[in-house]
């Protein structure tokens, strides 16, 4: 199989480098259908290393690469469910998008988010998961957790520790801000900034160069340097679904839920 | 540092160019979500577009509240 076409996502094989990408309206928001099928991707990308040496995610919205987890169906079958039902049902759901995300961590392939607009919580993790974040000058990347009461879901804060000094991550998290791509850079997170609506050629000439280097130098190099966080991983989850079950959870999702605006959060 | 009354023009400009509305129906005081059509994420992008153009940061909650181009200037200018 060298390509998918689903509802929220697809995929393809060229020249060796796997291309997944987000198609999901109105911003790519991970709810159950974007997990089925993300999935399913993880599920053929063990065939595929034997004949790719890079995978790219993009976006093909133009809101912009993720929205981070569908929170209006989180809140809708939370309420659906008794609460302790509901509690289980949402450490099912975070266990199922980490073996997603950690299999992407893990792949031997090298992997490049190529990414543009609103890259919100789980989508900022999705990023985070990539080897290399190549961002469109206007990208702007937050973890608006708190602001709900809760912390980010996805292994957001391992990697970011992983990858960022603490104060960064301090400041990312506790204050909830939004930051523009030419900061993380700043940072050391973002490895490439360019200019509009050029990420994902700018994604395709990387990997082309990634190409020409001997695979298993690569994989070696990539499993030395970048080390999966597994227990934080974990921990992660459980800090999550504590807090998951407090009253003040329940009002933002809520008030989240009932809002028409995109990002009610939001200025 | 830029004087106020020249942040709250360049402001002016860049959101009616960007946005593509004509620069005259643009004024200090209006509600910008309502004149410029523009919602939450919109927001976002021009918030990206002002910290690229003053070469400045400014966190979104400094905008809370915040809908007028008067004000947004005034929160420019104290990161000039």
């Amino acid at each position: 199989m060298e390509s998918f076409r689903g509802q929220a996502l697809s995929w393809e094989l060229k020249d060796g480098v796997v291309e997944l990408a987000l198609h999901r309206a109105p911003c790519n928001e991970i709810g159950s259908l974007t997990l089925d099928e993300l999935e399913q991707f993880v599920t053929v990308l063990d065939g595929l290393e034997s004949v790719a040496h890079a995978l790219i995610i993009y976006s093909e919205v133009k809101a912009g690469f993720c929205a981070g987890a569908d929170l209006r169906e989180l809140y809708r079958r939370s309420q659906e469910m008794e609460r302790k039902d509901a509690a289980k049902g949402v450490r099912d759901y975070l266990e199922r998008i980490h073996r997603v995300l950690n299999t992407i961590d893990a792949s031997p392939l090298t992997t490049i988010a190529a990414v543009h607009g609103v890259t919100f919580g789980g989508g900022f993790e999705l990023a985070l998961v990539c080897d290399l974040i190549i961002a469109d000058k206007m990208a702007r990347f937050c973890f608006p957790e708190l602001r709900l009461g809760l912390i980010p879901g996805f292994g957001g804060i391992p990697r970011l520790k992983r990858d960022l000094g603490n104060a960064v991550v301090r400041d990312l998290l506790l204050t909830g801000r939004s930051f523009n791509a030419t900061k993380l850079q700043q940072v050391g997170l973002v490895s490439q900034v360019v200019a509009e609506g050029e990420a994902i050629r700018v994604a395709r000439a990387t990997s082309a160069q990634l190409g020409k280097f001997d695979r298993q130098t690569a994989i070696a190099a990539k499993r030395f340097i970048k080390p999966i966080p597994y227990e934080e991983l974990k921990e992660e989850i459980d800090i999550f679904c504590e807090l998951f079950v407090q009253p003040a959870v329940e009002a933002g999702l809520r008030k989240f839920a009932e809002s028409e605006d995109a990002q009610p959060y939001l200025p | 540092m830029t004087a106020p009354k020249q942040t709250l023009e360049e402001i002016l400009d860049l959101a009616a160019a960007h946005f593509k509305v004509p620069r005259e129906k643009l004024t200090p005081d209006e509600d910008f979500f309502k004149t410029l059509g523009i919602d939450s994420l919109q927001a976002l992008d021009l918030l990206t577009r002002l910290e690229h153009h003053f070469r400045i940061e400014l966190p979104d909650y400094e905008l809370q509240g915040v809908s007028d181009f008067r004000t947004l200037a005034e929160r420019i200018q104290a990161r000039l």
